[in-house]
């Protein structure tokens, strides 16, 4: 039995009210692919941080090789043969691939120079295995996002590693380039590193990893051999029992279509999109990050132009070229950043809820104070809002309460069509039951509502129907009778789809 | 041809090619226009002209490397007072008497030095303390000028060197010694910033700040060292300029920050840092020297001149905005 060469155990790691993370603990052997799995906010980010020194644990050890680690930043995981492929692309795009590649740690000649030969001669050697269409000079701004995804994994070659970690690497790489990469890891393999592979995509787990260690709410769940195991078990691993997956029983009286999309594409986001969605309902979009939910949404708020299909609002065909566009006929967004894009924390909650109407409420030059307070007023106790009263700043209210705050400025607008994007992200389970029965209500009075969510109790609980999609594309549509976990969970892996053709 | 080659293509050779505009409407437009009778593209005129680009030109070198790495300095104009005043005054104290013309070199390297340190210090601040460059440079242009004038009050510093003066005003080859300064400083500059490692390292910083700090590179010192390049650069382009004209006012090189900035801005630089050269900077110093020679050489006056200069520069900008939007599905802002 060989060592492994990176082994946790028992980390803990809390921040104020949540434990990110309690008593994780596993190995990596060498020569071996491990995947580490988990739902949104399992905590698989958390650990990767740990890992690479950005976080502290509070207890528990790393150790690399047989020797204890202490990570005190990415530098050091990575002297240490750590390596980190992120998933977001960390690369200077006016500059070379060759200089992206090393950077930090360009070849010197005398005085400081660039080695420059040294540099493209080792730069191209990594390409040539990578067997990607570009070199070592192109530069990377010019590059598409997969192939800066490749230029971000060639990092990982540059160094002697012991341990790489793989998150989402597949995100944005087309198949003829995953075919390319799981060549790369089994190189590696080959080469006795151990590789840690986060993915939601089963089929990739399946084919190319050993074994599979499952997060959940921060608790390690167990490892078991990928030989050993399927789709169902592993998904049952990841949701367990415990999560309440009641979904919505009641329905209310459809109005007619206030929203139809019939064929629409935007570049590589989203392609052939089509669904309805009537009044007094409320339809759930399900899918992983990037799956192009938040593009669609954009889309219909006239934030970006499709290339092609079209929509329908009322069963009449609309272009709507801009958010302004898009209020004036009726459509609302509440965006999925809270904090970035919905509000102005330093405002106080009337002047936040009124703001996109505030040129209309005028009493000759100036702001019309009155009626703007009668509108915070009126969606106060219209959405049981809890602040001390109108002047209170924004950004001292709860994630819930702010939440309510940015849905009553759309709502205050009178749209039909209410599009929410990650509703409760960062809020506490109490607030998010509340925002639930909102949106429920909220149909019920007649809204559209369309839901982009990334968590499957809120989308089972809020949603009447339920689309899925997987990169780009609706899978499968569900009504809330016939969904159930595993179906829903593998539509979104990309599984449902194949299963259906 | 790849997408964007064309727009990159006419942003790196924009530069020149409005240069050559500018000189042939002066040199049509002086046919008709001009209040002497000599033609516009004159050997001697030209010469003169870069002559009178080096001041500017060799403190916007040094915006150049500031601004590729994510930065502003402001305070050029004021170090630029200050470095002159010390050269000036110097060559009279009484401990350099003895030194007969060899006070020269030594009240050159004094100058140079303090000019270094200012710029420096600047770094320094914007290193330890994270408050933005801009932030940081305006108080430096203040409290620098402050100085300036705590030395004189409202007099001029004088003091004629002859010899020193022949040797400002001497033609190597045809081109004059503060030409010759430009130069060698562009071809350094410009080595350092596309064959060193600190060069390629600052445009990593400028480009992706976070990326750069992930791959283990060490902002601080970086950020420091072009501080004080920039500070070296803006005393040294004192010291040509004054070694000539021997008599420094406190408020000169007001609003040369402006100048310089705007000529890097035309040669290409990204305000936002990440990408430009050297020698689109150069491009830029020389489109704005032509511009101010041209009109004066048509008989528009300073005031005009300024108009005309401000409108290229947001013309520019809005320009290089429209090559750079990409395909019409990107998220509109």
């Amino acid at each position: 039995m060989t060592d492994p060469v990176l082994r946790l155990e028992g980390i803990v790691k809390t921040f104020p009210g949540v434990r990110a993370l309690d008593g994780v603990s596993f190995s990596v052997m060498p020569g071996e692919v491990h995947a580490l799995m988990g739902e949104n906010g399992a905590g698989k980010s958390t650990l990767m941080k740990v890992l690479g020194g950005i976080h502290q644990p509070d207890e528990g050890k790393i150790y690399v090789g047989d020797t204890p680690a202490v990570m005190s930043g990415p530098l050091e995981a990575k002297a240490k043969g750590i390596v980190f492929i992120h998933q977001e692309l960390s690369l200077a795009t006016e500059l070379s691939v060759a200089e992206n590649i090393y950077l930090g740690e360009l070849p010197r000649s005398s005085f400081g120079r660039v080695d420059w030969s040294e540099l493209y001669a080792r730069t191209d050697a990594i390409l040539k295995k990578l067997n990607v269409g570009f070199n070592a000079r192109t530069r990377v701004g010019t590059l598409s996002i997969a192939n800066q995804q490749m230029v971000e994994i060639a990092r990982a070659l540059t160094v002697d590693a012991k341990a790489v970690i793989f998150d989402e690497p597949t995100a944005s790489l087309t198949d003829a380039e995953k075919v390319v990469l799981f060549d790369v890891i089994s190189d590696l393999q080959a080469s006795g590193v151990g590789i840690i592979y986060i993915s939601h995509r089963m089929e990739e787990i399946f084919k190319i990893t050993d074994r599979i260690s499952v997060l959940r709410d921060g608790q390690y769940q167990g490892t078991v051999n990928t030989a050993d195991t399927d789709e169902e078990k592993v998904t049952q691993m990841m949701i367990g029992r415990k999560l309440d997956l009641s979904r919505n029983a009641a329905h209310h009286e459809l109005g007619k279509v206030a929203l139809e999309v019939r064929g629409l594409t935007c570049g590589g986001m989203y392609e052939d999109i089509s669904f309805q969605i009537r009044r007094g309902e409320v339809v759930g979009f399900y899918g992983l990050v990037g799956a192009g939910r938040t593009e669609i949404a954009e889309t219909l708020f006239g934030l970006r132009d499709p290339s092609a299909g079209q929509i329908l609002l009322d069963g009449e065909e609309v272009r709507i070229s801009s958010p302004t566009d898009a209020i004036a006929k009726g459509i609302s967004l509440v965006p999925e950043d809270r904090k970035g894009q919905g509000l102005v924390l330093g405002m106080n909650c009337r002047d936040n809820m009124t703001l996109p109407q505030v040129d209309d409420l005028k009493a000759g030059p100036f702001v019309a104070e009155g009626a703007e307070v009668a509108i915070f007023d009126q969606y106060r106790d219209k959405l049981d809002i809890r602040t001390p009263g109108w002047k209170q700043q924004v950004g001292n209210l709860s994630g819930g309460n702010q939440q309510k705050i940015v849905i009553g400025k759309w709502l205050s607008m009178h749209p039909n069509v209410l599009i929410v994007d990650e509703p409760t992200r960062g809020i506490d389970v109490g607030s998010k039951s509340e925002i639930h029965k909102l949106l429920r209500a909220l149909a019920a009075q007649g809204y559209a509502v369309m839901v982009i969510s990334s968590e499957m109790p809120e989308v089972l609980h809020v949603s009447d129907r339920i689309v899925a999609m997987y990169s780009g594309k609706i899978m499968r549509t569900f009504t809330s009778e016939e969904v159930t976990e595993d179906s829903l969970i593998q539509a979104i892996s990309g599984l449902g789809g194949e299963r259906a053709a | 041809m790849q997408p964007g080659a064309l727009s990159d293509a006419l942003k790196k050779g924009a530069i020149w090619g409005f240069i050559v505009l500018e000189l042939i409407f002066f040199s049509v437009a002086g046919e008709y226009l001009a209040l002497s009778d000599k033609a516009f593209m004159d050997y001697e005129n030209m010469l003169l002209l870069l002559k009178q680009s080096a001041p500017i030109g060799i403190i916007a070198i040094g915006m150049t490397i500031v601004m590729i790495n994510g930065n502003i300095d402001l305070s050029v104009g004021a170090t630029y007072a200050i470095a002159a005043i010390i050269l000036l005054d110097s060559m009279t104290w009484t401990v350099f008497a003895g030194l007969g013309d060899w006070v020269i070199p030594v009240s050159w390297l004094l100058a140079l030095a303090v000019g270094t340190f200012l710029g420096a210090l600047n770094g320094l601040i914007v290193w330890k303390t994270g408050v933005d460059a801009f932030i940081v440079t305006l108080g430096s242009m203040l409290g620098y000028r402050g100085i300036v004038f705590m030395f004189n009050g409202e007099n001029p510093t004088s003091h004629l060197n002859w010899t020193l003066v022949d040797f400002a005003e001497a033609q190597f080859l045809g081109f004059h010694t503060a030409t010759w300064f430009l130069a060698i400083v562009t071809v350094i500059i410009w080595f350092v910033m596309t064959r060193t490692v600190h060069g390629r390292n600052a445009y990593a910083i400028g480009d992706n700040r976070e990326a750069a700090v992930n791959a283990g590179i060490r902002v601080g010192p970086h950020v420091m060292i072009n501080f004080a390049v920039i500070g070296f650069l803006a005393a040294l382009s004192a010291v040509v300029f004054y070694s000539e004209s021997g008599s420094v006012n406190p408020n000169d090189g007001q609003l040369y920050e402006l100048w310089v900035i705007t000529a890097v801005v035309l040669g290409g630089t990204k305000i936002t840092g990440g990408a430009g050269s050297v020698i689109g900077t150069i491009g830029g110093v020389i489109a704005i020297q032509l511009l101010r020679k041209g009109l004066g050489h048509i008989g528009a006056d300073t005031s005009t001149v300024n108009l005309v200069i401000g409108l290229i520069l947001i013309a520019v900008l809005v320009l290089d905005r429209q090559l750079n939007v990409k395909g019409k599905e990107e998220l509109k802002v």
